[in-house]
């Protein structure tokens, strides 16, 4: 095989543009589907039932569908409601609904491991219910899901390279794009491989970093 | 008026009916023990003052004030009333300072710059000032308890229950948790507590409470209570620990 990767710097400003947009993109969907992630995963213990039975529907619905689907139905069905979003717009929305739903079931899981006999201690101190939630049970959960939660935004990551089925510019689509110039297909994705696996690197270790930092404190093992 | 009235109080959970009309008083100053076997409701009746068990029938009240889980003012029956577990339940992830401060400052007894003083005054009442900065699993189970008494004393509790803290210990370490118990009772602290070591019970207890099948079946002092049992129950119930 004849390799050429010296054509594709010339491309290097569109790689660049697709992976801040790549790493946009997480970012929103991360942030959008963790604020969604604890809301449901509160509501959906001790919200009303009609509020429970919505976040159940919407977890089974969105982890049992494609998400490739779920973005299409964005992207091209809510038009004809009157509700027409620009590509990346769209994927971020269709993103934060995807990822939302996993949180939510991992939160849950988190929230799950605390024993009851922690939030009991709390309430006998005269606690309320959001208080015991906010400074008893959310720190020790999330430490417990952490490990689940990086896995799952690594996949979140990933995942983004759909985006470019609807021609959000991030990183697969400048893929696409340059390969359709070079025709130098393997190079190409070899190079657009090894830019998201130093990407999910980078986000692992500054996942451990941020990790470490934020629970210090000891734990039996 | 006593500081506790218990009257006729009823719990069950599904078809066992755990307490079967348990009438008590506790009065301020006074040292109260609950003995009796394992699963005659001396867990659930504590738990009931401070509301973590809603009961069934009766009523309690707590200076006067009738108790409720669905109260209004639950986190001021909260404060006048601590309770300390078997288990130690302290915060993992919060230091000894923070366990202590936590209650204090969110209920607004004490503020941001007062509450390493009070942390440090409590923590020198259970003999552990050096452990502020500690985090609960680098304590010893002897030493978290006493830290979980203090957590409590920061509240300036009117009354504290104690369900069996000492059984969870080592028995080397459960001197020392007796200790800082017997001093609180010195300084007229109102306790009520579920234990299994009688030889506290005998020595602290102004009134001893038999516990049997979900009934107060004896109470009196100490020394009435062990010197001259009345029931069969309580004969072969003292018999059985010694
Ligand atoms: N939350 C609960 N749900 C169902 N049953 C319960 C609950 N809590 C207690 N019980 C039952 O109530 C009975 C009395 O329990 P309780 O814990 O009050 O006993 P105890 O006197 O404290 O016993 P021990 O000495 O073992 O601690 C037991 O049969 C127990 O199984
Ligand atoms: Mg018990």
């Amino acid at each position: 095989m004849n390799l050429n990767f010296q054509q594709l710097w010339r491309y290097q400003d569109q790689f660049i543009e697709g992976v801040i947009l790549t790493v946009t993109l997480t970012g929103i969907a991360a942030v959008a589907g963790t604020l969604i992630g604890l809301s449901g995963a509160i509501l959906g213990r001790s919200g009303p039932q009609p509020v429970r039975w919505f976040i159940r529907s919407y977890i089974e619905i969105i982890r049992n569908t494609p998400a490739l689907i779920q973005i299409f139905l964005i992207f091209f069905v809510l038009p004809t409601f009157g509700l027409k979003l620009p590509p990346f717009e769209a994927a971020s929305v269709a993103l934060s609904i995807y990822f939302g739903a996993y949180a939510i079931e991992i939160i849950r899981s988190g929230l799950d491991t605390i024993p009851r006999s922690q939030i009991e201690a709390g309430a006998s101190l005269g606690l309320s219910r959001w208080e015991v939630f906010r400074h008893i049970v959310l720190a020790p959960a999330l430490r417990n899901i952490y490990p689940s939660f990086t896995s799952q935004f690594v996949l979140l990551l990933l995942g983004t390279s759909i985006a470019s089925q609807i021609s959000a510019e991030e990183l697969f689509h400048t893929g696409s794009f340059v390969e359709s110039r070079t025709y130098r297909s393997f190079e190409v994705y070899a190079v657009v491989c090894a830019i998201y696996f130093a990407l999910t690197m980078a986000f692992k270790g500054a996942f451990a970093v941020i990790g470490r930092l934020a629970f210090r404190w000891p734990v039996r093992r | 008026m006593a500081l506790v009235e218990i009257r006729d109080v009823r719990k069950s959970f599904g078809a066992n009916e755990v307490l079967k009309g348990v009438s008590l008083d506790i009065n301020e100053g006074e040292i109260v023990t609950i003995i009796g076997r394992s699963g005659s409701g001396k867990s659930t009746l504590l738990r009931c003052i401070n509301a973590l068990e809603q009961v069934d029938g009766g009523e309690i009240r707590v200076e006067g004030k009738a108790v409720r889980t669905d109260m209004q003012d639950l986190r001021q029956l909260r404060q006048r009333v601590g309770i300390v577990f078997q288990a130690f339940n302290l915060f993992p992830h919060l230091t000894v300072e923070k366990n202590i401060t936590l209650a204090p400052v969110l209920t607004g007894k004490s503020n941001k710059q007062e509450a390493r003083q009070l942390a440090i005054d409590v923590l020198e009442r259970v003999g552990l000032a050096e452990k502020i900065d500690a985090y609960p699993e680098q304590l010893s189970g002897g030493q978290q308890q006493r830290v979980a008494i203090a957590r409590c004393l920061a509240m300036a509790p009117h009354l504290m229950l104690f369900d069996e803290v000492t059984s969870a210990l080592d028995p080397e370490l459960v001197g020392e948790v007796l200790k800082v118990m017997e001093d609180m009772a010195r300084q007229g602290m109102t306790m009520v507590l579920v234990t299994h070591e009688m030889g506290f019970a005998r020595d602290v207890a102004s009134k001893i409470v038999f516990m049997h099948e979900g009934r107060v079946w004896e109470q009196g002092t100490p020394s009435e209570l062990f010197a001259n049992p009345q029931t069969p129950e309580l004969k072969s119930f003292i018999s059985s620990i010694k």
